[in-house]
């Protein structure tokens, strides 16, 4: 199982993904720049990822909680925070890339 | 302004969880903490970022909220008569020749203690900037983050960007002083009471506010004048607005701030520290929570409690180096007891 991280440049990379675990936990676990402020609780909207829109439909819908970090987070059309998307089989090979609020600032 | 400075032992910057409780340990050491935050609540980012989501792994406490986390530590430190200054971000921090430490705030207070607890969490809150290109030149002449005074937003053509709160309430506040009133959200829902969704949907209703639905993509204007934006709507459409004020409302976030001048150490905007006192690169300055780094850190609530304690000890060795600290219990101690007002 893996999902695709496009990164700014539009470089495609392949990360290893599993099952259960966040989309966001993957991307942070490969050593990628999101800054996922608050670990995963849905509560900072900084995991920003913008999903390919082919891919979309087959996420479940965002819950409120996740709707309103998306609108305070300047979220676009294809956003979605990367904490609230869970891995399954059938998301094998999902395209993301991390949006720019999300993206970690070199120190 | 020449301000009286405030001597005190400690001055703790953050009132979040691990400043709280920081409070309690060196109260509990006879050392008085005075707390400066940015915000202006205790509570940190319990009280900022989610007061009402459920915390688990508190011990002792199964499940308990921010808010609630925040009000029993409030209360624990309360034998101890911190003094609370809110609404103020530490702006300077400098060693004095007498070995003590002079720190400053924006708002003016000058502080001088024995020792410095630097508790910021994730650094200093601050307003989130949308992403839009060149808006740095606009702000603080059209585009604002905060309402300080209505009356400068007399008879001005005002655009609101956002969807909580804040964005809903000046929006309703500010519509009868501006010459026009719109407002821009990227969905039709609204995260915000109920209560202000109504009140701005009447004004929508009346022609008295136009809504739009859409994310603003480039501003327009000269010398950080406004005069128009370019929004994108959820049909991937472009369109104009005509407005001379923008406020975004998108929250706050967290930034390091003023913290990078100190003079300290850091390793990737964190504050490294030794794991027996919690001391920065510099002596005197402690640094707890989630501000601070060492091998095998976690960022929990539960190790700035740990953090706290140490640091404690290790504060009052450095503002005591003469005097012989004797580890005691509360459970026991008489003396300890009569300080948390119990004995």
């Amino acid at each position: 199982m893996r999902i695709i991280l496009v990164d700014g440049k539009g470089r495609e990379r392949e990360l290893e993904a599993v099952e259960g675990w966040r989309v966001m936990e993957i991307i942070r676990d490969h050593g990628f720049p999101i800054v996922a402020e608050c670990g995963g609780a849905c509560a900072c909207g900084t995991c920003q990822v913008e999903v390919d829109p082919q891919w979309a439909a087959k996420l479940h819908q965002p819950r409120e909680d996740e709707l309103d970090m998306l609108d305070r987070n300047y979220g676009g059309e294809w956003s979605r925070l990367a904490c609230q998307l869970i891995m399954t089989p059938e998301l094998d090979g999902l395209r993301v890339r991390i949006a720019g609020i999300a993206v970690r600032e070199a120190a | 302004m020449t301000q009286e400075a405030i001597s005190t032992d400690v001055v703790i910057i953050g009132a979040g969880p691990c400043g709280l409780f920081a409070v309690f340990e060196l109260g509990l050491l006879d050392m008085k903490c005075h707390l400066v935050d940015i915000l202006d609540k205790p509570g940190g980012q319990c009280a900022e970022l989610y007061p009402e989501k459920p915390i688990y792994d508190i011990p002792a406490l199964p499940v308990v909220s921010g808010h609630e986390l925040t009000e029993r530590l409030m209360e624990q430190a309360a034998p101890f008569g911190p003094q609370y200054h809110y609404n103020e971000m530490v702006e300077e921090l400098e060693k004095l020749e007498d070995g003590r430490f002079r720190v400053k705030t924006d708002g003016g207070l000058v502080f001088e203690a024995k020792v410095v607890v630097i508790a910021a969490g994730g650094g200093s809150f601050q307003p989130k900037k949308p992403p839009i290109p060149g808006i740095d030149a606009y702000e603080g002449k059209s585009v604002f983050y905060s309402v300080k005074r209505m009356e400068s937003f007399r008879n001005k053509k005002v655009l609101i960007s956002g969807g909580g709160d804040s964005a809903l309430d000046w929006t309703i506040n500010l519509q009868p002083v501006a010459q026009s009133m719109q407002l821009i959200h990227r969905r039709d829902g609204f995260r915000a009471a109920l209560d202000s969704v109504n009140k701005m949907h009447a004004l929508v209703d009346e022609g008295k506010t136009q809504f739009h639905l859409g994310q603003i993509t480039a501003l327009h204007g000269d010398n950080g004048q406004l005069t128009g934006v370019t929004a994108k709507g959820n049909d991937g459409s472009d369109y104009e607005i005509e407005c001379d004020t923008l406020l975004p409302f998108f929250g706050l976030t967290m930034k390091l701030g003023p913290i990078a001048n100190w003079g300290l150490n850091l390793h990737e905007n964190l504050i490294p520290v030794d794991t027996a006192q919690f001391q920065t690169s510099e002596p005197g300055i402690f640094a707890i929570g989630d501000i601070n780094t060492y091998p095998g850190k976690l960022k929990l609530i539960l190790s700035g409690f740990h953090e706290a304690a140490l640091m404690a000890q290790a504060a009052f060795k450095y503002a005591n180096p003469d005097a012989k600290v004797t580890f005691q219990y509360t459970t026991s101690s008489t003396s300890l007891q009569k300080k948390l007002g119990v004995a």
